[in-house]
C-alpha cells in the first residue's frame, strides 16, 4: 500500500490530469521471432484489433415513492459504491443568496438523527466506508463506498443523513467560519482567481455557471439553519432523486436495502430546473489582473459553447483532443515542447445541461506571458487550416482506446453511471460510445472547429506580474485591455475578526 | 472494438474470508521470472477490461544523484520520452496515444517508474518501446533534447514549487532535516543553477550506471495471457546487455540535536506551521505504527488533531501529517494552517500536548480499530486498478523482496496494539529533537514560532551554496 511519500514525487504530466483510439491497424508485421537472437527493431509491432469490452447489464427500476434505481453489479471485489444524485445543485439558489444549496448538501452529515457530526463521521469510519456529501451546479451528491458486507449498515447511517439531518446551528457556524477563510485562502491561488474571473465574466456573476457557488462572504453571513431547513424540504425528495449503485451486490438485495431507508421517504412535487439563456460574449478581449512576485502567469481563455446534448459532442471532443486534450496536442507540444514557455498546456470543455464554456490555459514563465499568448491565437488560428489525416486518426483512437479503461473501479462505473444521468444519455450510450468517437469524419472536426474556435471572439485572462508582463501583452495588439486587482475579481479581503 | 452489456453470468472472487472491515486476506496471483540480464519481469493477470498496464521501475531517484548535480534523476526521467534509436523523437506519446495510453514516469527519492495503459491488443508495442529506451537510448540522445527537457522541468519548478502558496516548503524541511551530504537533503525537482549546470555527458553517465536491466523491474497487469507475456517479454528485453552491478546505496539517518526553529515570508493569507522528525525507514519497525499514528492524529473527522484543532478550538484551518519512510531514511511530519487572529504557537501547543498525551497513555482499542478497517478498505480499491496492482507489485519487489506482500502489509497494521502508537511517538516525536517551519504572510513575522530563524524568500530556487 502506497504511503505519503516525503520529497514531492514528480508526474512528467502534472497537470494534464484527465485528458489524454481504433483503431489503425498500423503498418508493419510481427514475424515471428527467434527467442536467441536480437529482435527486429526495424518495424514497428503491430497492434491486433482492439477486444470487445463486456459489461454487465444495466438494470433500472423506480422504488414507490419514485426513487430512481440505476444498478450494474460487478461482483469480483468485495466493494459496493452507492451515490445519490439529488436534483439541489447550486443552480438552485436564488441569485440574491448562493451558498444556500451548497451548505444545505455539506450540513447533511452535520448532525442527524440525534447523532453528532462526529459520531456519523465514525460510525462510517468504523465499517471503512467513504461517505461524502456536497453540491456540484446541476445536483447535489452523496457518495459512499462501503465494502459489501457492510453495506446494510452503511445504508442506515446514510439514510439518517439523507432523511432526517439535524442542521444543528453550531455546525453551520463552524462551516461558516470555514468557508470564509476559504473565501480569503483564494486570494493566494492565481488558478482560482483565473478560473473565478472567467465565469463570472462569460456568464455574469448572478448565472449559475457564473457566479459564488459556495457563497460570498455577505450571503454566508446571512445564512440560517432554517433556510438550509427550507431549502432541504423543497428538494430533497425521492422523486427528485436517482440512486447510482455499483458492485457487489445484486437488485434483490439492492431493493430490499433501499426500500428499507428510502421507502418512507414522502414525495412532493418539485419544480423543474431552469436554466436561462446566456448571451455569448463578442469580440476579442483581455483581462490582465495583477499578482505582484509571480514567477508564472495563468493564461486562460475561452468562450462559451454548446450543452452536453448537442449532436456534435463527439466531433467537438476528437477535435478539442488534437488541440488541447492530450500530450501530443498542438497547444502543449507547441508551448511545453517546441517553446519551453510551460510545463503543460491543455484545452477542454465544461459539458453542462445548458450550454457550457470551452478554455485552453496554460502556467507560463513571466517573462515569456507575451509570446505565449501569441503562440495559443496560433493555434486557434491553425485549427481553421486542413487537418492532417493522421491527427484526427490519432485522435479517435485514443478517445475510444482508453474508454474501457474508466470501467475498472466501483467508482470509477459509478461517475460515469452519474453522467448518464445527468444528462439523460440513453441507456445504450456506453455501448455506442466507441463507434459514435469513430464515426467522426475529417469533415466534422473541420468544420466544428471552424464554427466553435474563433480567434476573433474569444476573451483571454491573464493572471501575473503586471509590471513585468503588461508591455508584452500590449505588443501583441490582440484588443483592448483591462487591468484588474485581485480585490476587483473576489472583491475586499473578507475580515474574519467577528 | 465493441462496449457491450451482457448479463452477469459468474463472479469470480479471489478474495477468501478472514476479520475486519473488509475482512478478507488478499491473493494477487503472479508469476515472477529473471532474465539472464538481470531483469525482473513481474505477471499479473486481471481481465476486468480489455487492458493492460505496464510499470517499469529504474531503481534510483533522486538519492542517487552527486551533490552538485541535483534534479538529474527527475531530468532523465523527462529525456526517457524523448525517443531511442527505433523510436523517434515524439513517437511514444503518439504510439501510446494511438491505443488509448497516456504515458507518464514518476520520480522520488527511491526510484524512477515509467507506467502507462493500454488497449490489450497492443502489448507488442508497448514492450518494444519499453525495450527500446532501456537498451537503445544513447543512440538518439542529443543535446538539444536534453537542453528541451531542462526547460519543460525548470518550468516544473516554477509551477510546484516557487509559483505555489506554500510550495517551498517540503524544500526547506528537507534541507533542515537532513545534513547536505545525505541523499535525501536536497529536493526532487533540484536546483536551478543545478538544472542548468547538467551537462550532456553527466546525463549520458547516468544513464550508462543506473538505467540497466539488472537495476529494474517491469510489471505487466491486465488482460494478458501470461505465456504470451512472457514471450513478448523475453523477445524485446533479452538482448539488452546487463550492466555493471549497482551498489546498494547507504547513508545514516540524521541526527538533529535540538530542535531547529525556521521561518519563510511567504504571499500567502494565512500562516502556516510544519514539524518534521527522523522517523523510520519504509517497512522497518515502527513504520506501521507510525502510519497508524499520523492516522490517529489528523485522519479524519474523529482524529485528535482535526477534533481538537479544527473542530472544538477552531483555531486551525486543517491539519495534516504523514510517515513518510524511504530507503534511506524516514519522516514524519505535522502541518496545520491557522485561522486568522490565531498564532503558529497557538497552534503548536496544542499539537504537542496532543503527542505527549499518547505518549503518556494508550489510544482506545476503538481509534485503532477504525484506522486498521480503513487501511483494509483501500487495499480493496488498490485492488480494483491495474495500474495501481502494477506500481504496487514493483514498489513491494523494490522494499521487501517479494511482489506479493499485501496480507504481509495488512498484517502489520492488523497486529498492531494501542500501545505500538505510544511507543513509537515516545521513540520518535522527541519534542527538542524537531525541525519547525512557519509560514507567515509578509511582513507578519510576530505570528510565527518565536526565535525562528528567518530563511530568506530570494533565490530559494537555487542551490544553498548560489543563495
Amino acid at each position: 500500500m502506497s504511503v505519503c511519500e516525503a520529497g514531492t514525487v514528480h508526474g512528467r504530466v502534472g497537470i494534464m490530469a484527465g485528458m489524454c483510439a481504433a483503431l489503425m491497424l498500423l503498418g508493419g508485421a510481427d514475424g515471428v521471432h527467434a527467442q536467441a537472437g536480437a529482435p527486429d527493431r526495424s518495424v514497428r509491432p503491430a497492434v491486433g484489433e482492439a477486444p470487445d469490452v463486456v459489461l454487465p447489464a444495466l438494470q433500472e427500476f423506480t422504488l414507490d415513492n419514485g426513487l430512481r434505481v440505476v444498478l450494474m453489479e460487478k461482483r469480483d471485489i468485495p466493494l459496493v459504491q452507492l451515490n445519490l444524485l439529488i436534483g439541489a445543485g447550486t443552480a438552485r439558489d436564488e441569485p440574491s443568496a448562493p451558498g444556500i444549496a451548497s451548505m444545505t448538501a455539506a450540513m447533511l452529515d452535520e448532525g442527524a438523527a440525534g447523532r453528532s457530526a462526529l459520531e456519523i463521521a465514525d460510525a462510517f469510519e468504523m465499517l471503512g466506508a467513504r461517505f461524502g456529501v456536497g453540491a456540484g451546479t446541476h445536483a447535489a451528491s452523496m457518495s459512499l463506498r462501503v465494502p459489501s458486507r457492510r453495506l446494510a449498515e452503511a445504508l442506515s447511517i446514510a439514510a439518517d443523513v439523507m432523511l432526517r439531518p439535524d442542521f444543528p446551528v453550531a455546525e453551520l457556524d463552524r462551516l461558516r467560519a470555514e468557508r470564509l477563510t476559504a473565501l480569503v485562502r483564494r486570494y493566494d491561488e492565481p488558478n482560482a482567481i483565473a478560473g473565478t474571473l472567467f465565469s463570472q465574466t462569460l456568464y455574469g456573476a448572478d448565472h449559475p455557471y457564473g457566479r459564488a457557488d459556495a457563497g460570498t462572504a455577505a450571503s454566508l453571513r446571512a445564512l440560517t439553519t432554517a433556510d438550509l431547513r427550507a431549502f432541504h424540504d423543497r428538494y430533497y425528495r425521492p422523486n427528485n432523486v436517482t440512486a447510482v449503485v455499483v458492485g457487489d451486490t445484486d437488485r434483490a438485495q439492492v431493493e430490499r436495502l433501499l426500500g428499507g431507508a428510502f421507502g418512507t421517504w414522502p414525495r412532493a412535487d418539485v419544480v423543474r430546473e431552469s436554466i436561462a439563456d446566456t448571451e455569448q460574449v463578442t469580440g476579442r478581449m483581455i483581462y490582465l489582473v495583477d499578482k505582484p512576485g509571480s514567477t508564472q502567469s495563468i493564461v486562460r481563455l475561452g468562450r462559451i459553447v454548446l450543452p452536453r446534448s448537442t449532436a456534435d459532442y463527439y466531433a467537438l471532443e476528437v477535435m478539442n483532443v488534437i488541440l488541447g486534450g492530450s500530450f501530443t496536442s498542438r497547444l502543449n507540444q507547441n508551448l511545453r515542447e517546441d517553446k519551453g514557455y510551460s510545463y503543460g498546456a491543455s484545452s477542454g470543455f465544461a459539458w453542462l445541461p445548458a450550454a457550457g464554456p470551452w478554455s485552453a490555459s496554460a502556467a507560463v514563465q513571466t517573462h515569456s506571458t507575451g509570446p505565449a499568448i501569441a503562440e495559443f491565437m496560433n493555434e486557434l488560428r491553425g485549427m481553421h487550416q486542413p487537418i492532417p489525416a493522421d491527427e484526427i486518426d490519432r485522435a479517435r483512437n485514443f478517445l475510444a482506446m482508453r474508454y474501457p479503461s474508466g470501467f475498472q473501479s466501483v467508482a470509477g462505473i459509478a461517475s460515469r453511471l452519474g453522467e448518464m444521468v445527468q444528462y439523460d444519455l440513453p441507456a445504450d450510450y456506453f455501448n455506442r460510445y466507441v463507434d459514435n468517437v469513430l464515426a467522426v469524419t475529417a469533415e466534422d472536426v473541420q468544420r466544428v472547429a471552424r464554427q466553435y474556435i474563433d480567434p476573433e471572439n474569444v476573451t483571454i485572462f491573464v493572471v501575473g506580474d503586471r509590471q513585468v508582463i503588461e508591455q508584452q501583452v500590449r505588443d501583441l495588439g490582440l484588443g483592448d485591455i483591462r487591468f484588474l486587482e485581485v480585490t476587483d475579481v473576489f472583491g475586499p479581503i473578507p475580515s474574519l475578526d467577528d | 472494438m465493441q462496449i457491450r452489456t451482457v448479463p452477469l453470468l459468474a463472479a469470480v472472487l479471489t478474495l477468501t474470508a478472514a476479520g475486519g472491515a473488509a475482512a478478507q486476506s488478499i491473493n494477487v496471483e503472479y508469476e515472477q521470472f529473471q532474465l539472464p540480464n538481470g531483469l525482473t519481469v513481474i505477471l499479473h493477470r486481471d481481465a476486468t477490461t480489455p487492458t493492460i498496464a505496464t510499470n517499469v521501475w529504474y531503481h534510483v531517484g533522486s538519492g542517487g544523484e552527486i551533490p552538485g548535480r541535483t534534479g538529474f534523476a527527475h531530468l532523465f526521467e523527462h529525456i526517457m520520452f524523448e525517443g531511442s534509436q527505433n523510436v523517434p523523437e515524439g513517437k511514444i506519446d503518439e504510439w501510446f496515444e494511438e491505443v488509448g495510453g497516456s504515458p507518464n514516469g514518476s520520480t522520488s527519492r527511491d526510484r524512477t517508474n515509467y507506467l502507462q495503459t493500454f488497449s490489450s491488443s497492443a502489448l507488442d508495442l508497448a514492450l518494444f518501446i519499453e525495450s527500446d529506451r532501456m537498451g537503445h537510448l544513447l543512440d538518439a540522445m542529443t543535446p538539444a533534447s536534453v537542453d528541451g527537457q531542462r526547460d519543460v522541468v525548470k518550468n516544473e519548478r516554477r509551477q510546484s514549487y516557487d509559483n505555489r502558496p506554500y510550495g517551498l516548503a517540503s524544500q526547506m524541511l528537507t534541507e533542515e532535516l537532513y545534513p547536505p551530504s545525505h541523499p535525501y537533503s536536497w529536493p526532487v525537482i533540484g536546483y536551478m543553477d543545478h538544472l542548468s549546470a547538467a551537462s550532456y555527458e553527466d546525463v549520458v553517465s547516468f544513464f550508462r550506471r543506473y538505467y540497466a536491466p539488472n537495476n529494474a523491474s517491469i510489471a505487466i497487469a491486465g488482460d494478458i495471457d501470461s505465456a504470451e507475456a512472457r514471450r513478448l517479454a523475453e523477445k524485446w528485453f533479452a538482448d539488452v546487455p546487463a550492466g555493471e552491478p549497482v551498489p546498494t546505496p547507504t547513508a545514516a539517518d540524521p541526527v538533529i540535536e535540538s530542535t531547529r526553529r525556521i521561518m519563510l515570508e511567504d504571499r500567502v493569507q494565512l500562516p502556516r506551521l510544519y514539524m518534521s522528525w527522523v522517523s523510520p525507514r519504509r517497512f522497518a519497525e515502527h513504520d506501521a505504527a507510525m502510519t497508524a499514528l499520523s492516522r490517529l492524529l489528523a485522519g479524519g473527522k474523529n482524529s485528535r488533531l482535526y477534533r481538537r484543532l479544527v473542530y472544538d478550538m477552531q483555531i486551525a484551518d486543517d491539519v495534516s501529517a504523514f510517515q513518510s519512510g524511504g530507503r534511506l531514511g524516514g519522516e514524519f511530519q505535522i502541518s496545520a494552517t491557522a485561522r486568522t487572529g490565531h498564532t503558529l504557537a497557538e497552534l503548536e501547543a496544542a499539537i504537542l500536548e496532543e503527542i505527549e498525551r499518547v505518549k503518556a497513555e494508550a489510544p482506545e482499542a476503538r481509534e485503532l480499530e477504525r484506522i486498521v478497517n480503513q487501511y483494509e478498505v483501500s487495499f480493496l480499491e488498490q485492488l480494483e486498478v491495474i495500474s495501481a496492482k502494477a506500481d504496487q507489485l514493483n514498489e513491494y519487489l523494490y522494499y521487501t523482496g517479494t511482489p506479493d506482500y499485501f496480507n504481509e502489509d495488512i498484517a502489520r497494521f492488523r497486529a498492531l496494539t494501542p500501545r505500538d502508537l505510544s511507543t513509537a511517538a515516545r521513540r520518535f516525536l522527541d519534542r527538542e529533537r524537531r525541525v519547525v517551519l512557519s509560514i507567515v504572510p509578509q511582513g507578519r513575522s510576530e505570528l510565527a514560532i518565536p526565535d525562528s530563524r528567518l530563511i530568506p524568500a530570494a533565490n530559494l530556487e537555487m542551490s544553498p551554496g548560489a543563495r
